[in-house]
């Protein structure tokens, strides 16, 4: 794994960490959010950089930041009145687009937040459950069932999705 | 019938586009620039003494550093010394970059460019401070340039602060050389030295 220190220069952190940002913005606040929830994301780190201890776990900082980002933007939205988990039947300029992909993504975005969030944290992040259950609150055992819970009605949706497919 | 795992294919999913990253990027020092976080932008800039490392923070440039230097280790020094909040901003070296093109090109003899010395202090600084009075395609000892600081006897000291000169090209140390006429030492490296002396020396200025 390669380890930055925390005062690498900045630009440093966002080439290493910028996609994975991406990756879990789009996971947990949508398409239409990923790009805004990144930007904001790493402008508070940009800001907060220069105060951030010695040795911190510079991933799981970010991912920190994102998530508040996102429960902002999810609140926001929520304010705004337009239901939560919805996902727009087109593909995002965030990410490649490939055939079976829509179901996958309606299905991220249909979990209920906290197993959309461990599931993207851990999965998509690579953090481990302790810093899942920090990030999200409750215990190491409620983000470890959280993520299995997610990934479980995953896979269910997706062998279906994919049989349907097969027999077209 | 096999599956990929569910994991591993939300991983490729959302692999993001690199396009729209950089573009990511590029907005993100456009609002850090606004926002006043961004402390110090930098670039790159090709030339005939090498690749060289422009750095800049809103007082003026702050670093030129040749490859030799290692670029990734004149990045982290700055990180240490002035902020880390440092990040790849090409347009905002445009000027610099440009006017270094027309010195290497023969057709600037002088540098109007807003520099911070914040990384030089003391008896280094007014060196640095003094350095810009030799004129293009001149050059001065190490001895007369003690003197012109109010040091004669600094000689070393003045070899220190030519050696150290974080601007250099821009705060030309280049002129300064040995009282036998030899060029001494430079950041860049020797050549470097002497490739300088002798576009200075024989450039068609316009």
């Amino acid at each position: 794994m390669n380890v930055l220190t925390p005062k690498a220069p900045f630009q440093r952190i966002v080439e290493q960490h910028g996609a994975t940002v991406l990756r879990i913005c789009r996971a947990v606040v949508g398409p239409d959010d990923a790009q805004d929830a990144w930007s904001e994301t790493f402008l508070a780190a940009l800001r907060a950089y220069p105060d951030l201890e010695t040795g911190a776990n510079v991933q799981a900082w970010l991912v920190t930041i994102a998530h508040r980002k996102a429960i902002d933007i999810t609140r926001a939205r929520a304010r705004a009145a337009i239901p939560v988990g919805e996902v727009p039947e087109r593909t995002s300029s965030v990410e490649v687009p490939g055939p079976g992909r829509h179901e996958l993504w309606a299905d991220v975005a249909a979990l209920p937040d906290k197993q959309r969030m461990a599931v993207a944290y851990h999965y998509l992040a690579g953090l481990p459950y302790a810093q899942v259950a920090e990030i999200l609150g409750g215990t190491v055992e409620a983000a470890r069932r959280a993520a299995a819970d997610g990934i479980r009605t995953l896979r269910l949706s997706h062998s279906r999705n994919t049989e349907g497919d097969e027999e077209q | 019938m096999t599956h990929p795992d569910v994991a591993e294919l939300l991983a490729r999913l959302y692999e993001p586009d690199p396009e729209a990253l950089s573009k990511l990027r590029d907005s993100l020092v456009g609002a850090a620039a606004e926002a006043g976080v961004l402390d110090i932008a930098y670039r790159t800039v090709d030339s005939p003494v090498g690749t060289l490392l422009l750095a800049a923070t809103d007082d003026g440039l702050i670093r030129v550093a040749f490859d030799r230097e290692d670029h990734d280790a004149v990045l982290v020094s700055l990180a240490e010394k002035v902020s880390p909040r440092i990040m790849l901003a090409p347009a905002r070296l445009d000027r610099a970059a440009g006017e270094l093109d027309e010195y290497f090109a023969g057709t600037r003899r002088a540098f109007d460019l807003p520099l911070d010395f914040r990384l030089s202090s003391g008896f280094r600084r007014s060196v640095l401070a003094h350095l810009p009075e030799i004129g293009y395609g001149r050059t001065e000892s190490y001895a007369q340039v003690a003197t012109a600081a109010g040091s004669p006897r600094a000689v070393r000291a003045v070899g220190s602060a030519c050696a150290t000169n974080p601007l250099p090209l821009v705060v030309p140390c280049h002129r300064v050389v040995r009282s036998d006429g030899s060029f001494g030492g430079y950041r860049g490296g020797p050549e470097a030295k002497r490739l300088l002396l002798s576009l200075e020396s024989g450039a068609p200025v316009a």
